[in-house]
């Protein structure tokens, strides 16, 4: 009998990506959870607010992304009343990098920072295991990641548009939810640039099929009432 | 190499206070640095690489930087680790600049600095997951030497780390003269690069050579080498012997 391990911590197995396109950022994340082999929740929110204008992506360990953004946003909140103005995402970034390096014994999540400030405008920031921050055209993580270095090798290009941006991190979100066990549910993504940030929300069954999978019926019935087999001509 | 058994009793939150006394592992690596002195100055080739175990991930990373006016540091090993270093050295040449007296520090300061650094987080056993190349020139010497994880220390005319200690010790020891010209400093790096290339498994295509003399850095635009492929023997190697390799 398959141990399903109930007791294991709470990863996120996870596919999240950043993106930079003419004018802004695009953020996107599956939603699956899981402890062990069971899928504690489906429809989590892997992008998590820092600021108004700055957003990571969280992967690994569902216990220390949380904490490390709970820690980050209230020094940040302190810093934007110091500084008189929103954060930059640079600065960002360095504080989950001064968490992140510090305790590299101690956590086990990889983040993809992302957002929009008037200096450098769109800007995305990697940060995984151990604290190296790395700035990047677009940043792939979590355990789907394996499955799209191939796809963004390929499928990337400079100076998108919001809306080829946006497909394009649907696209690969829902092709590593494809292959990664660890990956799933429905697709969220964040468009943030000056003019505000966008939610938007691609239910599981709404994404383009791939390979060996079959359209979704509601029963097996209304196959079988559909046109049936034609009787041989001879 | 081991620095104490990790516990793996799968209960990180209880290890951790035993585990932060020390690094455990690195993660983001980078590969070998090779550098020579040459007629002008020193010369350092690195490529761009960052690898995440056997995943070569980050591709655009600049694993050598200039320190001050007078010196160059190239890393291999735990790029996080590099970073901070990076940081520390900000740290040493704003506090040498500060005093504002003139003096500025030379490669054999960085280098004496480094080599503390490493030694002492060794003795904790908490080391910097590091191999660290400095080169410089001060006052028309030149220097170039290299400090490791451990807190080993020495200069040379011309060193490598990681794979570099293996493939491109060999090349260097046998082709290095003194006062090299550039071309030809330039030329023996890319031999030494190329090796690299066809035989360290985390090295990429895709490379910056940096030169430091009395003048200042000049740290190149990135770029690939042509590879050969075109040996009779690699168009049908099994020919005599089906099935081998």
């Amino acid at each position: 009998m398959m141990d399903l391990n109930l007791d294991a911590p709470h990863s996120m197995g996870t596919t999240i990506i950043g993106v930079t396109y003419n004018g802004g950022v695009v953020l996107g994340a599956d939603s699956r959870t899981s402890t062990g082999m069971y899928v504690a929740n489906r429809a989590s929110d892997k992008i998590t607010q820092l600021t108004d204008n700055v957003y990571v992506c969280r992967s690994g360990s569902a216990a220390d992304s949380q904490v490390v953004s709970d820690y980050v946003r209230y020094f940040l909140h302190q810093h934007t009343i110091q500084l008189g103005q929103p954060a930059t995402v640079k600065v960002s970034a360095n504080l989950i990098r001064m968490l992140a390096y510090n305790n590299k014994n101690m956590l086990q999540t990889g983040l993809i920072v992302g957002g929009w400030d008037k200096y450098e405008g769109g800007k995305i920031y990697g940060i995984p295991l151990g604290g190296t921050v790395v700035e990047q055209p677009f940043a792939i993580g979590g355990s789907g990641s394996s499955y799209l270095y191939g796809f963004f090798d390929q499928a990337w290009k400079e100076n998108m548009t919001k809306e080829e941006a946006e497909q394009l991190v649907v696209k690969a979100v829902s092709l590593a939810i494809a292959r990664d066990g660890a990956s799933g549910g429905v697709v969220r993504t964040f468009i943030i640039n000056s003019e505000g940030v966008t939610r938007n929300f691609y239910p599981g069954d709404k994404l383009q099929l791939w390979h060996e999978e079959l359209e979704p019926q509601n029963s097996l019935l209304d196959i079988l009432n559909a046109a049936g087999p034609e009787p041989m001509a001879t | 190499m081991t620095f104490t058994i990790p516990i793996d009793n799968g209960d990180a939150l209880k290890n951790a206070e035993t585990d932060s006394q020390r690094t455990l592992y690195p993660y983001v690596t980078g590969t070998s640095i090779v550098a020579i002195k040459y007629k002008d100055g020193v010369l350092m080739a690195s490529d761009m690489g960052g690898s995440y175990g056997s995943t070569l991930r980050y591709k655009n990373i600049e694993r050598v930087k200039a320190i001050g006016k007078h010196s160059l540091l190239g890393a291999s090993g735990e790029i996080s680790d590099f970073q901070e270093i990076l940081r520390y050295l900000d740290e040493l040449v704003l506090n040498d600049n500060m005093w504002d007296d003139g003096n500025s520090l030379g490669p054999k300061e960085v280098h004496n600095y480094l080599t503390r650094v490493m030694y002492n987080r060794r003795n904790k056993f908490n080391p910097l997951w590091n191999t660290l190349v400095l080169g410089g020139v001060k006052n028309g010497q030149s220097y170039l030497g290299m400090v490791s994880m451990i807190g080993v220390s020495f200069e040379d005319n011309h060193v490598a780390t990681g794979f570099g200690n293996h493939l491109a010790r060999p090349i260097l020891r046998d082709e290095w003269h003194a006062d090299l010209s550039f071309e030809d400093g330039v030329k023996l790096l890319e031999k030494c690069m190329r090796v690299l290339l066809y035989r360290d498994r985390s090295a990429i295509n895709k490379l910056q050579i940096s030169k430091i003399t009395e003048e200042g850095v000049t740290v190149s635009q990135p770029y690939s080498l042509k590879t050969f492929w075109e040996f009779q023997a690699f168009h049908n190697p099994t020919a005599g012997a089906q099935g081998s390799w």
